[in-house]
């Protein structure tokens, strides 16, 4: 263990910053796209001419995942596995993890939430059709939170290589 | 858990569209006859094609229970509705045993437990294949109505393990809105076996067997009040949560039975907000009973003749 390098470890956790942020953003968006689905075909059962406006509403939690996958492919563009070069040192590596992270948790977090507001808003479409422009804007606000996650983890992904 | 429901709870929601709103009474309260009250309710869709009112207003109930049954194979927690119609067709069936009389057209439809099984329980007197409370309470009221032959002592052994199993089930389903509505349904009927108590001077080892124990209310301060006089029992009733209750039962009868209704309504209009429990299934299903109830007063009325005022002060509080 003496003569074992640190820092070829590097890689390892930059890799599971990666896939941390785009397993956990997929999970939460499965989970959130997966109870708006529930709702959506509750309220199309009864109303087919309903099917736009609450698919729409049921595709809102299903973002996170996407910009999970983004984390993760920005991370790999990074750290020389689908280019860039590999962390040369173990904190290199701890920095792309802890870079992921932002997205991977607020990712999982935020999806199930929007969700939770999204089936409310389909409840809403179902009642009052007419409302459907107000009915985006709460599981939108939700997304806010998503959006500044993924900003910061890109921001801090594609400066560390610089430092 | 809490997102087992999510699905039906977006088909009640799209549903909630037909119930009838205040516009919709009106409408009926306007129609001049009691025909015309009828055809207007056929246009909304009411009734399965029978025009009598009866049979549109039992089609509607049946409506009702098949939209749920499609919704949900576990019906635990609606348990709360179904247990007076099951203790209802319990009495029914030990009755016609005990008195040797062929039941005909007694038993209710749209109960947990099948009438026929019942009478087959009470007919071997092997009450085992029914749920366990109501096993125990079928067994203590068929052999005091056989030893007794007091109907009425038999109906407040059924009665009051009907109050029992509804807040049991209430505290067990972990559903505040069921918790809610067993502990008023349990309330409203310690209430008017109080009242009718007082009125009738029934003695106060009458009431300790009928009054059932609530959260709300003590059955023991009511049941002294009740021996007392209306008055004492009205005091009583002021200082807990039904002293409105006391006011509409100086006012009258209906209007008490009003004010029960129009709390379950309050009750249940909380659920609108509510997108994940049973308890809009649940709430919806009250609305249903609501607006059927409804629309039979006003159909009583029209058929009757009485005024529109009349009619009007009797009308329910609606859920849209």
């Amino acid at each position: 263990m003496e003569n074992f390098d640190w820092n070829a470890l590097g890689v390892v956790f930059a890799l599971l910053g990666a896939v941390l942020a785009a397993l956990m953003g997929g999970i939460g968006s499965a989970i959130g796209v997966g109870m708006t689905g529930q709702a959506a075909a509750g309220v199309v059962t009864e109303d087919p001419s309903k099917f736009g406006k609450v698919l729409i509403l049921q595709l809102l939690p299903g973002t996170q995942g996407i910009y999970g996958l983004l984390i993760g492919f920005v991370t790999l563009t990074q750290i020389g596995i689908l280019g860039g070069e590999a962390p040369t040192t173990l904190a290199k590596g701890l920095l792309y993890l802890a870079a992921c992270l932002p997205m991977a948790i607020v990712g999982m977090v935020s999806a199930k939430w929007q969700a939770k507001a999204s089936v409310s808003s389909i409840s809403l479409v179902a009642k009052k059709p007419d409302q459907f422009g107000k009915s985006m804007i709460f599981p939108a606000m939700v997304e806010t939170y998503a959006v500044l996650a993924l900003l910061i983890s890109i921001l801090s992904i594609t400066s560390i290589a610089s430092l | 858990m809490t997102e087992e429901y999510i699905y039906a709870v977006a088909r009640v929601r799209s549903r909630e569209l037909n119930l009838l709103s205040r516009q919709d009474v009106d409408q009926l309260m306007a129609c001049r006859t009691y025909d015309e009250c009828l055809r207007t309710l056929s246009d909304k869709g009411w009734g399965d094609g029978d025009p009598s009112a009866e049979a549109i207003l039992a089609a509607e109930e049946e409506k009702t229970w098949a939209f749920i049954h499609e919704l949900t194979d576990d019906l635990t927690p609606f348990k709360v509705l179904l247990y007076p119609t099951d203790y209802n067709n319990l009495k029914a069936a030990v009755k016609a045993v005990v008195t040797g009389v062929e039941p005909r057209d007694v038993f209710l439809p749209g109960g947990a437990v099948d009438p026929e099984l019942m009478l087959r329980c009470v007919r071997e007197g092997d009450f085992s294949e029914l749920p366990e409370t109501m096993a125990a309470a079928a067994d203590e009221a068929y052999h005091t109505l056989l030893q007794t032959e007091d109907g009425q002592l038999c109906d407040v052994i059924l009665d009051r393990a009907c109050i029992a199993d509804l807040l049991q089930c209430g505290r067990e389903s972990g559903v505040e809105i069921l918790r809610d509505y067993a502990e008023l349904t349990a309330a409203v009927s310690d209430i008017k076996i109080a009242v009718r108590a007082c009125k009738t001077g029934k003695s106060r080892a009458f009431l300790d067997a009928a009054l059932a124990p609530c959260g709300t209310l003590d059955a023991s301060s009511l049941a002294v009040a009740a021996c007392k006089s209306l008055d004492d029992l009205f005091a009583y009733l002021s200082v807990t949560p039904y002293g409105e209750a006391a006011e509409k039962l100086r006012e009258s009868y209906s209007a008490f039975e009003k004010y029960c209704d129009d709390r379950v309504m309050d009750l249940i209009k909380e659920q609108k907000m509510n997108p994940f429990t049973v308890g809009p299934l649940f709430a919806y299903v009250l609305a249903r009973r609501n607006e059927i109830s409804t629309v039979r007063i006003i159909l009583s009325g029209k058929l009757n003749e009485l005024d529109d005022g009349m009619i009007r002060e009797r009308l329910r509080d609606m859920y849209v």
